[in-house]
């Protein structure tokens, strides 16, 4: 005994030696070498041992959806849909995984997050990370120089999951994209428009979308005096002005990625402001900035934008912020990302903090990218968040105790007495084929208050009772007819 | 995409009749959960890289996922219905050089019931699912794994024989009897007189009948596995009759099916082609199928609780092929949005207004567009408004304005009406109410 619990240290050691080379990335042959010896000593310990025996879960930072999780999601999705729909939208859809190479370079560090398929003598694949680029890919490839396009659908990252917060390695994503060379900003504000109807009719309380640009971004560094070399890497410093303090963010700057302080504090003057229209005349005014013309197309857009967004009746949701930089590479112009202001929450219970829900921008120079002439087809677009509005809606569900039906059954077909399984059947399949959705018990003589407690805890309206009844129960039937009584209707 | 829409909502609506949950799983599982459920099928599935973390591989099926969900969740009693792709490296030989995503709509019933009712019910959704869709006649071919197992031993086979043999009567359906027999003699080495009275069973198939008839049968009444499947398979065309289908349903003895883990009833559902059908070539060969499978969930619960299942599912992808090209063949023209109103001007410098009607469209639930151009002209917005089958134009421009009205055209009929501008939304819903 001792031996064999010897031998199982032995495995047990030998085994993190391998996932420790995995994880050190070490070179293959060496990996196929300590697994070999991995599998001798496993060997040694026998036959049983051959067995997995594995834990029974889902891959790290994926989950399964059960009904009443899916029940919420559909009534969360068709929202969004029908207000995609609204706005004229068609649907596509596109491979879970893509050619490794049509992902390659497109988004920046994040590229060490995508998911590769292994190598089995095919192509090189990798699993979508968004479904912007597969739609880059899509117009380059079908040669469309314009569309209108929604796609709902999973995205796959290998993130570090925090699934209490709603972040996970496998999730929905809903984009909404205007691809075309249009007249300036209306598809912009449509997008605007877009998000704005989304997350009213959710209903998961009130809600600020933060606009800015990339140009002027790019403008106000380097009026800055940032060198454009860190452009990038100053630009996802300042991302992070959502979560962390001015403080932290500058010391990052500073201390990390070697900007001198003055800059630092050159930067800090602007990002620290927001507000309406009026401060996009104020900037327009500012005597550096209004020096770089980066930022002051930049300027002129997000001008034009606020005249269509208060035609629309949305201008007060808005709010022109420059600490908002997001971290894709590919935009080229008007960036915004939508925040709840405070989830809706029982009196005393803690709020709940789930940052953007909703984000996106312009980006004219993705599908270039993958045109073999470089042709270009500017695009703007959104993504809703909805696993984080999966989250809220479920919460506040849970908090209200209200109940969600995972089945639409509108009538149990059920018997009074023993021997009527036959009759059942019959009856519920006239329903079936009438279109009225109906189930019965897999029992040949379910009891009455099984059936009838069945229909309290799936919520069906219906019942329907064949047979004698019981007493209390009136019901003017012909058993020889073998005609249904009538409709009891459960309180 | 619309088409697959309208197909998929068919399919779904019939499981919701039939009370049936949704449920979602992740696009791959640990590869262990995968590795030893699919035979010989194993090398078709689509492995991760190892990239420092868990071994994982993208879901074959649906079924396996669904009994993995019943067994971590401890769930004894499920009706699920589940839509999602699923992902199966097709061989080169087989099919040219193409790995495969595609589309699965799985239904299963689990749990311990009184025999053959939820199985009943899965073959009156698969009738249901067939009729609505329209697609012509079709057929249900229906046989037992102990049936097939009972058939097997009668006639000679050796039980390590009985898979590949197995594998071998499911081509009957694509390939002629002679071909499958020469296939079980020659190259799995089976004596040809066993192939023979194997060949006198296959090639039969019925309704109730010939299950009696079996039953009498003088070799397979002796075997107690093919005794059970025959008495279970006489108590399902019961059933079938009750739900009004049983002549849809035929008792196929050469129906075999690949997977691995069916334990008792199978089925598949073939279209009958007309000729001028297979002419062209048509063939899709079936598109649903399922069966019972008691022990899979049993294989990954840690103690080995069983919970019994029986399940179908429709093949979705041949179907959208085939309402694909019954289109095309007759021309049919199909939206691709639902746009009902599209907001148009022939002046210019009326961007303005025409951003702030639609706002009031849209803010009234009304599906408008109008076209991305400060100045576009009159007709080339009538015509986006053809092409794409938008019913409603809604006219703004100068004249109007002083008036406080809004022309209302009807695309197709060209008429237009005056409508004052605070009644323009009400006008509009009752418009498209009425049609």
């Amino acid at each position: 005994m001792a031996e064999r619990a010897a031998l199982e240290e032995l495995v047990r050691l030998q085994g993190e030696r391998v996932r420790g080379l995995k994880q050190q990335k070490a070179s293959a042959e060496q990996i196929e070498e300590e697994v070999a010896k991995l599998l001798k000593l496993k060997a040694q310990l026998g036959p049983d041992e051959g067995k997995q025996k594995f834990v029974l879960k889902t891959p790290k930072g994926t989950r399964d959806y059960s009904p009443r999780q899916m029940a919420i999601r559909e009534k969360v999705f068709d929202v969004i849909i029908s207000c995609f729909k609204r706005h004229g939208a068609e649907v596509i859809d596109t491979p879970v995984f893509e050619l490794k190479e049509t992902l390659t370079g497109k988004y920046g560090e994040d590229s060490k997050l995508i998911y590769d398929l292994k190598d089995q003598g095919g192509e090189l694949l990798s699993l979508r990370y968004d479904l912007t680029v597969p739609f880059a890919r899509y117009l380059a490839m079908n040669k469309l120089t314009n569309i209108k396009r929604y796609h709902i659908a999973k995205v796959y990252r290998r993130d570090n999951p925090a699934m209490t917060r709603g972040r996970y390695r496998e999730f929905y994503q809903c984009d909404f994209d205007i691809a075309g060379q249009f007249d300036p900003m209306i598809p912009d504000a449509e997008c605007l428009k877009i998000m704005c109807e989304i997350l009213s009719s959710l209903q998961i309380g009130d809600f600020l979308v933060k606009v800015n640009d990339r140009r002027i971004l790019d403008g106000m560094f380097a009026i800055c005096g940032v060198p454009d070399s860190k452009f990038r890497t100053i630009c996802s410093s300042v991302d992070k002005l959502d979560k962390v303090s001015w403080e932290e963010v500058k010391n990052e700057m500073v201390g990390e990625k070697g900007l001198t302080p003055e800059v630092a504090d050159h930067i800090g003057d602007y990002v620290q402001q927001h507000g309406g229209v009026s401060l996009v005349e104020q900037l327009l005014q500012d005597p550096k900035l209004s020096q770089n013309k980066q930022a002051l197309e930049g300027l002129e857009d997000l001008k034009l934008l606020f005249e269509y967004l208060t035609l629309f009746g949305i201008a007060d949701k808005i709010s022109f912020d420059l600490s908002l930089a997001r971290g894709l590479d590919y935009y080229t112009g008007v960036i915004y990302e939508a925040v709840l202001l405070q989830t809706p929450v029982q009196p005393g219970e803690e709020p709940l903090g789930v940052g953007s829900v909703a984000a996106g921008g312009r980006y004219d120079g993705l599908v270039g990218m993958f045109d073999p002439k470089g042709r270009k087809v500017p695009c703007v677009g959104l993504s809703i968040g909805v696993e984080r509005i999966f989250s809220i809606v479920e919460q506040r569900l849970e908090a209200l105790e209200e109940k969600v039906r995972t089945t639409e059954t509108q009538v149990l077909v059920a018997s009074a007495q023993k021997r009527l399984l036959e009759e059942r059947l019959k009856l519920v399949s006239e329903l079936w084929d009438a279109g009225i959705k109906a189930e019965l018990l897999y029992k040949k003589n379910p009891k009455l208050l099984n059936q009838l407690q069945y229909c309290e805890e799936a919520g069906i309206p219906l019942v329907a009772i064949i047979g004698g009844c019981p007493k209390r129960r009136p019901c003017g039937r012909n058993q020889k007819e073998n005609k249904p009584g009538p409709l009891h209707l459960l309180s | 995409m619309v088409v697959r829409e309208k197909i998929l909502d068919m399919v779904v609506g019939c499981f919701k009749r039939h009370g049936a949950k949704r449920l979602d799983t992740p696009a791959f599982e640990l590869k262990e959960m995968l590795t030893e459920k699919y035979g010989e099928d194993s090398g078709l599935i689509y492995d991760l890289k190892d990239q420092g973390g868990e071994l994982l591989s993208l879901r074959y099926d649906l079924t396996v996922p669904f009994a993995r969900y019943l067994a971590m969740n401890k769930v004894k009693k499920m009706k699920r219905y589940h839509v999602g792709k699923v992902w199966r490296r097709e061989s080169p030989t087989i099919v040219q050089g193409r790995y495969r995503e595609f589309c699965q709509c799985d239904f299963d019933i689990a749990g311990q019931f009184d025999p053959m009712i939820p199985d009943a019910e899965c073959l009156k959704i698969m009738c249901e699912i067939l009729s609505g869709l329209q697609l012509g006649d079709f057929i249900i071919k229906v046989n037992d794994r102990r049936v097939l197992d009972g058939m097997f031993a009668v006639c000679g086979v050796p039980e390590s024989k009985f898979h590949a043999i197995c594998s071998s009567i499911d081509k009957l359906d694509k390939i002629s009897w002679k071909d499958v027999r020469h296939e079980m003699v020659a190259k799995k080495g089976l004596a040809p007189e066993v192939a023979d009275r194997i060949g006198d069973y296959v090639q039969c198939h019925g309704g109730v009948s010939l299950i009696e008839q079996m039953f009498q049968d003088p070799r397979l009444s002796q075997n107690k596995q093919a005794l059970d499947g025959l008495g279970d398979l006489k108590l399902l065309f019961e059933y079938l009759t009750l739900f009004g289908i049983a002549e849809k349903i035929s008792f196929d003895l050469s129906l075999a099916r690949g997977l691995d883990y069916y334990t008792g009833v199978i089925y598949e559902a073939v279209l009958l082609q007309t000729p001028a059908q297979a002419q062209e070539s048509f063939n899709v060969g079936s598109v649903a199928a399922g069966g019972r499978y008691d022990k899979l969930v049993g294989m990954f619960d840690p103690k080995g609780h069983k919970v019994p299942c029986v399940g179908l599912s429709i093949g979705v992808e041949r179907i959208f092929s085939i309402v694909e090209q019954r289109m095309k063949t007759f021309g049919q023209k199909i939206r691709t949005t639902e746009t009902q109103v599209f907001v148009a001007t022939p002046q210019k410098n009326f961007l303005h207004e025409r951003l702030k009607l639609i706002a009031e469209l849209w803010d009234a639930g009304i599906k408008a567009e109008l076209l991305y151009k400060n100045n576009p002209k009159l007709l080339t917005q009538l015509h986006y408004c053809e092409d794409m089958g938008i019913p409603l134009v809604v006219i703004i421009g100068e004249q109007e304005m002083k008036e406080g009205i809004i022309k209302l055209r009807s695309v197709a009929s060209r008429e237009e009406v005056a409508i004052k501008r605070e009644n323009l939304v009400a006008e509009i819903q009752k418009r498209l109410s009425e049609s």
